[in-house]
């Protein structure tokens, strides 16, 4: 139970049920699907940018408690950080869920270290995941969907 | 009982407990407790919990007597058939049609020859898609399935109607995910070349009408084929009495090994059908101008063939023989009403696919929970189910889901285990409370 637990954090719990910034962005500048083909979770990440900058970021679509509340707490991290501190995070994040990295990068991840117990479930990292690949195609613009496969 | 003594026996727990009145068990024919002891998997323990498995749609565990035969031949038997002189080859191409017996007797194929070994039903369907299908369906030509089948039994007949110019026809289902048979009847057209069904649903566990349904399409000259993958290890299989033209399984759902099916086909159709794949096995004789064909069943079955996989798949036909179809069917009916009545019975689980026949499977969602967090939760209950939209895509959406929780059943599976998972998915109802 301790383990499913470390999962299911409460915060995470909390973000699945009533995401952030869980809507449509008519003003985005980017916008990518992504799905998970094994589990059929799929979003929309919308994205305003203005230069170099993340100025807006949403989000849209069903899935799993952990990539839904993924995706939610993306959203609320990434919104006014510039693109390479978007992809550094991204990068501390996927080493945190991979369990590559101890949960203590608070400094950057700040409220997303509580996906670390992710790494106890090596299935469900794609889920977590999939709102961040998602987000780094509609940042390059990429007209494919992302799959997680 | 003590409360500790009904910890540990809880999960095998053979007999229903505290069961509501109007369900009569019958005295089972089978020994369940004896029938586990066949299956050395079941005495895993999964994160520290014996393990529930009740992924069985999926696949199957195997029994002893399978995992046995398939080590013997490799170890005593092991050479190539149809070819050799040698002592050895003699005896695995003995093993082999022997297999090839016990198959045609399971499902009562008239001829042995009528037995095509493949690698599954997936296979099987590709095979008749590919030959039949190519010889038969023309540009303006029509195939019908129906909207519950699973992805094997859709995508090989869009290859083959993309590629002939030919049209894919879909038979509509209820909410209940029975097959509207007026829809079905009414979609067998002039054009219709194939009409091509599940006899059992992988997603809903509803048991089409199969022998109506042939009927209909032979009512209108119509050839059948059916995807028996999921009623194969659940219930009585008889081709001729079906009248079917085409029957294909999968060997791993029934106790088998992964990698090998059965092809059934009636003898004429098989006959006139060009080959499916070329190579050794396959001929009587080739030169670079022409080649002849071997006769059936060989002509569609080239190169060597899984001959370790068709030794183990007619193990575990003779071990369901051992058991009887009828009394595993009647065990799994029982483990079927019993898991209806508990898991619809839990506030805010709702059952998809309600049909009034159904076998071995039983689909639900759990309100405001995804089926994969359904999944995590029962996994650490050391319970397999499978989540997810179960290769079935279209049914999903035809419930405006995005996928469900599927508990699935064997012969194997107890009382005991369906109280587990029901005290499995309270647990994920805590978790997400």
């Amino acid at each position: 139970m301790s383990e499913l637990r470390d999962l299911y954090q409460d915060v995470i719990l909390e973000h699945s049920k009533a995401p952030r910034n869980f809507r449509e962005l008519p003003a985005a500048n980017h916008k990518a699907e992504g799905f998970n083909p094994l589990c059929g979770d799929r979003f929309t990440i919308y994205v305003t940018t203005e230069g170099d900058s993340i100025r807006d970021i949403t989000f849209q679509g069903s899935g799993c408690a952990i990539s839904k509340a993924s995706a939610s707490m993306m959203t609320q991290s990434l919104k006014g950080k510039n693109k390479a501190e978007a992809a550094k995070i991204f990068e501390r994040f996927h080493k945190l869920v991979t369990g590559l990295e101890p949960s203590n990068g608070e400094a950057e991840l700040g409220k997303l270290t509580v996906f670390s117990g992710v790494s106890e479930f090596p299935v469900r990292v794609k889920c977590a995941t999939l709102a961040w690949h998602t987000l780094q195609a509609a940042l390059e613009d990429k007209q494919e969907p992302v799959s997680t496969e | 009982m003590s409360t500790a003594a009904n910890k540990v026996d809880a999960r095998t727990q053979t007999q229903p407990r505290g069961r509501a009145g109007g369900l009569q068990t019958q005295a089972s024919a089978l020994d369940i407790e004896k029938i586990r002891a066949d299956f050395p998997i079941l005495q895993k323990t999964v994160h520290g919990k014996l393990l529930v498995y009740l992924d069985n749609a999926a696949t199957s565990q195997k029994p002893r007597a399978v995992i046995d035969a398939i080590t013997r031949y490799y170890e005593g038997t092991n050479s190539n058939i149809h070819r050799g002189v040698h002592f050895l080859s003699e005896h695995a191409t003995a093993e082999y049609e022997a297999a090839r017996q016990t198959a045609q007797t399971f499902i009562n194929a008239a001829q042995a020859h009528e037995i095509i070994f493949v690698r599954g039903t997936t296979e099987g369907i590709n095979l008749v898609a590919q030959t039949y299908g190519r010889a038969q369906v023309h540009r303006g030509d029509e195939v019908l399935i129906t909207a519950m089948e699973h992805h094997s039994n859709i995508v090989p007949w869009q290859i083959l109607c993309d590629e002939r110019g030919a049209e894919l026809r879909v038979a509509p289902i209820d909410d209940r995910g029975e097959l509207q048979l007026d829809d079905f009847s009414r979609l067998l057209g002039p054009r219709t070349k194939l009409a091509a069904f599940t006899h059992v649903s992988n997603a809903l566990g509803t048991i089409n009408p199969v022998k109506r349904m042939i009927e209909l399409a032979h009512g209108k000259n119509i050839p059948v084929l059916i995807d028996g993958a999921q009623a194969v290890p659940h219930t009585k299989v008889d081709v001729q009495a079906l009248d079917c033209d085409f029957y294909t399984f999968s060997g791993h759902k029934v106790y088998g090994p992964t990698g090998i099916g059965v092809l059934y086909g009636k003898s004429a159709l098989l006959e006139a059908m060009p080959p499916y794949q070329g190579g050794g096995d396959m001929i009587s004789s080739v030169t670079f101008e022409k080649t002849t064909y071997n006769k059936l069943p060989y002509k569609f079955e080239a190169g060597t063939p899984d001959i370790a996989g068709v030794i183990g798949l007619g193990a575990a036909l003779n071990y369901v023989n051992g058991l009887g179809i009828e009394n595993i069917a009647a065990h799994e009916h029982e483990l079927l009403a019993y898991a209806t009545e508990k898991i619809s019975a839990i506030p805010g689980v709702s059952l998809i696919g309600t049909a009034k026949e159904r076998a071995g499977v039983i689909s639900f969602v759990v309100e405001g929970v995804h089926p994969h967090d359904v999944g995590t939760i029962l996994d650490q209950e050391g319970i397999a189910i499978r989540t997810g939209h179960h290769c079935s895509q279209p049914v999903m959406e035809r419930f405006g889901i995005p996928a469900t929780a599927r508990a699935s059943f064997a012969v194997y599976n107890t009382f005991g285990e369906i109280d587990a998972l029901v005290r499995g998915i309270g647990k994920v109802r805590e978790v997400f409370a």
